[in-house]
């Protein structure tokens, strides 16, 4: 049994951790700290679970959870996904257990875990976010992203996040019900993300997280059809980082709130590029997919280029490319 | 029991038919765990092609460390999948999802174009009387694979050149096979013909689905399938075939 004994200690434990040292690390986001910059994209990790089974999420800086709306919501039809050159696009719609189940099952999970937590709220209209906030009010997460640019689901969503005045309204709106500091998640997919900063900063935002997906289409030119249900989906992935690290540096130069900066990281060359355009903390999406390991392996990165070019605090670096 | 994805080292490299390939890698954890039914995600090389592209097991050889896997190229991943030579190394997670829950009773085996590989594990796994039923487009692939178990093998073709002419339903009923348990991997309209088949011969089927993946491993959302009860996961009724599946009981599903 030699062999099987072997294949067991593979199999067992085979998580990856890291034991790099964070000192210089750790940033801050409306007074929440972070041991490290580094956090998922909503909806690309679902609660941590799945993907604890490949890093371990003690060594993430945050674990950002899939939106969660007031009642569980059963997303779109499929096909949900279409590989696109240096990316993929998605109209998942959002599909989620709603906050009961959240409660009960996602968040208990994550805090087994020494991490923040960033809970993605979504709703269909105000009231169904101020919900999702209140019922949150009492539950031990640190920090809410505010979904207003999902550009899948017809009502809510992105609707909040193309109109400065409902975005400045909806903001104030849960900020006035919300314990815990509140982000607001920036659409790409308006002709001045500036004015839309300034609008969620006007509301009382604490932080902005940026960039939510591009709207995109795909057809399949052999059987005349489009390749999601939906007809447009989100674009995500490195062939949209350039757009993403553009739109980071023009918020940061707009507001003084903090970024959460995001939109085709693969590597910690791309997170470090995110922070010196004036990210705070980036975030980690459509990378998992390609690479499960890879949150842990752009941290320890980071830590190398840190060591290499003699940043003692990764602080220095946020924004100093003007 | 976690899974790790790993860089295999590729043991040799087929053509079957046209665009159909056989690709054997060492992997021996994954050998060590997977049963029939089960999949794994295969990882480009080329940067501009992320997302695994999910393939199933076609044989598991556990004292060899190896699987092996029947795919049809498709695009620029498989494409680049037919390219792989001795000796080149490929990233890949596994053993992904349930797998077939195998029964002792008398199979029928279906498998439909690309859904015909999994096929061959089940067969050698499956302690029973087995019919094997197979359908093609055109040309056939792994027939003598699927002559040397201990099953017997009837055909359709939708050419007629070998086999009945037509599908695999009409191969059953043109060769009167019977059994008890029908385990199917194939196109969905093949899949839906199935299930109506069961229900009116009042007989279990199980169906392997296919859908558009992401993550493969249940995290994205991306490959639900519409199914009969509330899912565990999102409290809706979409089953994640790359986790909850991709098996499923037949009238669990919804087409």
């Amino acid at each position: 049994m030699s062999t099987n004994d072997s294949l067991d200690k593979q199999r067992i434990n085979n998580c990856r951790s890291t034991d790099i040292d964070f000192a210089g690390m750790s940033v801050d986001i409306a007074g929440v700290k972070f041991k490290n910059p580094v956090t998922v994209a909503s909806g690309t990790f679902g609660s941590g679970a799945e993907y604890g089974d490949f890093v371990d999420l003690n060594k993430l800086g945050a674990v950002t959870t899939k939106g969660v709306a007031n009642i569980p919501w059963a997303g779109n039809p499929t096909p949900r996904i279409a590989e696109t050159y240096g990316g993929m696009m998605n109209a998942v719609g959002l599909q989620n257990p709603g906050i009961d189940v959240f409660c009960d099952r996602d968040i208990p999970f994550l805090q087994e875990y020494d991490t923040n937590i960033i809970v993605n709220v979504c709703g269909k209209s105000e009231a169904d976010y101020v919900e999702v906030v209140e019922r949150l009010a009492d539950e031990k997460v640190d920090l809410l992203e505010i979904n207003v640019s999902c550009p899948n689901v017809k009502e809510g969503g992105i609707a909040f996040g193309q109109d400065p005045k409902a975005l400045e309204s909806i903001t104030k709106a849960v900020k006035a019900k919300a314990k815990q500091p509140i982000i607001m998640k920036l659409s790409p997919n308006v002709t001045d993300i500036t004015v839309m900063a300034k609008a969620a900063e006007a509301g009382g935002a604490d932080a902005l997280s940026l960039i939510n997906t591009l709207t995109g289409m795909k057809i399949d030119i052999n059987r005349r059809q489009f390749y999601v249900a939906n007809k447009t989906g989100g674009v995500s992935g490195p062939a949209i980082k350039p757009i993403a690290v553009r739109m980071v540096y023009q918020v940061a130069n707009a507001v003084k709130l903090p970024i959460i900066g995001m939109g085709g990281i693969m590597n910690y060359e791309d997170a470090i590029e995110f922070m010196m355009a004036g990210a705070t903390v980036v975030s980690v999406g459509t990378a998992n997919f390609h690479n499960p390991y890879v949150t842990l392996e752009i941290i320890e990165g980071m830590k190398r280029f840190m060591n290499e070019k003699g940043i003692n605090d990764i602080n220095e670096i946020i924004g100093c490319v003007k | 029991m976690s899974l790790t994805k790993i860089t295999a080292k590729v043991v040799s490299q087929e053509k079957l038919a046209t665009d159909i390939y056989s690709l054997i890698i060492e992997a021996p954890t994954i050998a060590a765990d997977a049963k029939a039914g089960q999949f794994v995600s295969l990882y480009s090389k080329d940067g501009s092609t992320l997302l695994p592209r999910p393939i199933s097991l076609c044989e598991i050889k556990k004292s060899d460390g190896t699987i092996r896997l029947v795919y049809r190229v498709v695009g620029k991943g498989t494409k680049e999948f037919s390219m792989l030579n001795n000796g080149d190394e490929i990233d890949v997670l596994g053993p992904l999802g349930n797998g077939f829950d195998q029964k002792t009773s008398r199979a029928i085996l279906i498998g439909g174009g690309i859904g015909i590989p999994p096929m061959l594990e089940l067969a050698k796994e499956l302690q029973c009387e087995k019919s094997i039923v197979l359908g093609f487009r055109d040309a056939t692939f792994l027939l003598e694979d699927m002559n040397s178990t201990d099953g017997e093998v009837y055909i359709a073709s939708e050419d007629g050149k070998t086999g009945v002419m037509g599908t695999v339903i009409d191969a059953i009923k043109e060769y009167g096979v019977k059994g008890d348990v029908i385990y199917a991997c194939g196109p969905t309209p093949m899949l839906k013909a199935i299930k109506e088949y069961a229900n009116e011969n009042n007989i279990e089927a199980q169906l392997s689905l296919e859908e558009k993946m992401a993550c493969g491993i249940g995290a994205c959302l991306a490959c639900v399938c519409k199914s009969k009860e509330v899912d565990d996961h999102s409290h809706v009724k979409n089953k994640r075939i790359c986790k909850d599946g991709p098996v499923f009981d037949a009238n669990d599903i919804e087409f």
